[in-house]
């Protein structure tokens, strides 16, 4: 996928490296390779790859990830403006 | 197990292990089942007279009143939680048939598989079982992946929805797999306790949840149906690039005829809007400019759209920008400029300008909405270049709505 690179320094994907336990989950479910663990602990190597899906949030044990997952689909955003980010969306 | 073909005849034996055809062993049948078999209907005699064409086969054993017998499975395998459906793993023409409706856009979100337990191949107890969504192009692409594979197979309620799009919305979830675990009565099934989800399934499932709420752990397999034999053979491994998603010309060529689809909507205003626009005149209103130059209008908004929806999804990577407004607006200066060139003798220079800018403005914005069927596009990053683009967008089609409009009463 390093032919498709979007846009830097938007994520909101964070890692408490701290809670981690080095489970290797994150790296394992992320279709980016967001995440390698080394030395027991997660790290992230490609912060930019980052499209915000949210599987590693779902999947980590100890809730180390954070990130507000969502769908990068323009038609989608442009009725969450529309209707409210809590409506009902057809979408996609 | 029904191999023997004497015994398809006389149709299916139900055993008294299980109590509910439909795989359903919600428990509530209390006693046993009786074997029972359903009589052949006679052999039709040939010479019998008969009128019109001869009469065709008999219906199969396996049909049941108030069910449809879905042409894909091929034999129903008895097993301790009731009767299970057996698929094949060859696609048939009916099956191509319905991959291109859908991929046309045709009844896409009613292209659906019953959920629940399947099988493929020869499966026992200690045989894989693979986890699913209910939308039949991902059904397909799976079962057809499978040959000399002998497996469980769950299809999860996803609402008709692929694995992907179903996980982002949720139907694809941890309680639906947990629900449908139950719901088959699955640990009666297999003696051991792991299920196979696709990785692509994991923004909606977690996997941790799932082994507390079922008893079933996830093993993560491979985004791609095509990599889960050698997925299974390594004994549950991914090989790196089997978790590494790709966006090749034709995974992004076959997503255009949906996105057109899409656009169908709008377009019948818009194209209704173009000409009244152009009929515009001093004299209050003109049918014969409404027609010629609601044509230019029409051409360039239609440029714009190839440039924005065809041109762009097939040309991805080589587009300098990584906004898709950008890109869009780049393929949408050459689909202006050919608008232009198209209409050159017929048109003044404030038009030219104008069918620039419409058409520019259209291919942005096609291009923009690209952004929902491609696998690496942020939320966060498609609102912050929206806040760019549509602005812009929106300021080019008022400018050549108003030099457009104004452009019979300069003459």
């Amino acid at each position: 996928m390093n032919e498709f690179r979007y846009l830097e320094n938007v994520t909101t994907l964070k890692l408490d490296a701290d809670a981690c336990i080095g489970c290797g989950m994150c790296e394992v479910v992320c279709p980016h390779t967001v995440f390698e663990v080394a030395a027991k602990k997660a790290h992230i190597r490609d912060l930019g790859g980052c499209m915000e899906c949210g599987a590693c949030a779902a999947n980590c044990p100890v809730q180390a990830i954070n990130v507000t997952p969502g769908v990068g689909c323009a038609s989608y955003i442009i009725q969450t403006w529309i209707k409210g980010k809590d409506a009902i969306i057809e979408c996609c | 197990m029904m191999n023997d073909r004497a015994q398809k005849l006389q149709g299916p034996v139900i055993s008294n292990q299980g109590c509910c055809p439909d795989g359903d062993s919600s428990g509530q049948c209390e006693k046993p089942l009786q074997p029972f078999t359903i009589p052949m209907v006679g052999p039709v005699d040939d010479d019998a007279p008969c009128c019109g064409p001869k009469p065709g086969p008999p219906s199969s054993p396996f049909e049941r009143p108030g069910y449809r017998l879905r042409h894909f499975v091929d034999d129903f395998v008895a097993t301790p939680i009731g009767q299970v459906p057996r698929v094949e793993t060859d696609l048939k023409a009916e099956d191509f048939l319905g991959t291109l409706r859908a991929r046309g856009g045709i009844s896409r979100d009613r292209y659906r598989v019953a959920p629940g337990l399947y099988c493929v191949g020869d499966p026992a107890d200690d045989s894989a079982v693979l986890v699913t969504a209910n939308y039949k192009l991902s059904f397909d692409s799976l079962r057809k992946e499978l040959d000399n594979v002998d497996a469980w197979i769950i299809v999860l309620d996803t609402r008709g929805i692929n694995v992907w799009c179903a996980a982002g919305k949720r139907t694809f979830s941890t309680e639906e797999v947990i629900r449908q675990v139950k719901r088959v009565g699955l640990e009666k099934l297999v003696s051991h306790r792991e299920l196979v989800l696709p990785q692509l399934g994991a923004p909606g499932v977690s996997s941790h949840e799932v082994k507390k709420g079922c008893g079933f752990k996830v093993i993560w397999g491979p985004i791609r149906a095509r990599d889960i034999k050698r997925f299974l053979a390594n004994g549950g491994k991914a090989e790196t690039g089997m978790r590494q998603l790709t966006f090749t010309m034709g995974e992004r060529l076959v997503l255009i005829p949906v996105e057109l689809s899409l656009i169908t909507k709008p377009t019948l205003a818009i194209l209704l809007a173009l000409f009244l626009l152009s009929g515009i005149s001093p004299d209050i209103f003109s049918v014969t400019a409404a027609w010629s130059r609601g044509g230019y209008a029409t051409v360039a908004y239609f440029l714009g759209v190839l440039a924005g929806a065809v041109v762009v999804p097939a040309i991805l990577p080589w587009l300098p920008a990584r906004q898709f407004y950008v890109k869009g607006i780049m393929a949408g200066l050459l689909s202006g400029i050919l608008a232009i060139l198209i209409f050159a003798d017929a048109i003044s220079s404030l038009e030219t300008v104008t069918l620039l800018l419409l058409s520019l403005a259209v291919s942005s914005y096609a291009a923009m909405n690209f952004t929902g069927a491609t696998p690496f596009t942020s939320p966060s990053g498609v609102e912050k270049e929206m806040r760019q683009g549509i602005p812009i967008q929106i300021i080019a089609v008022l400018i050549s709505i108003v030099a457009w409009v104004s452009v019979p009463f300069l003459g």
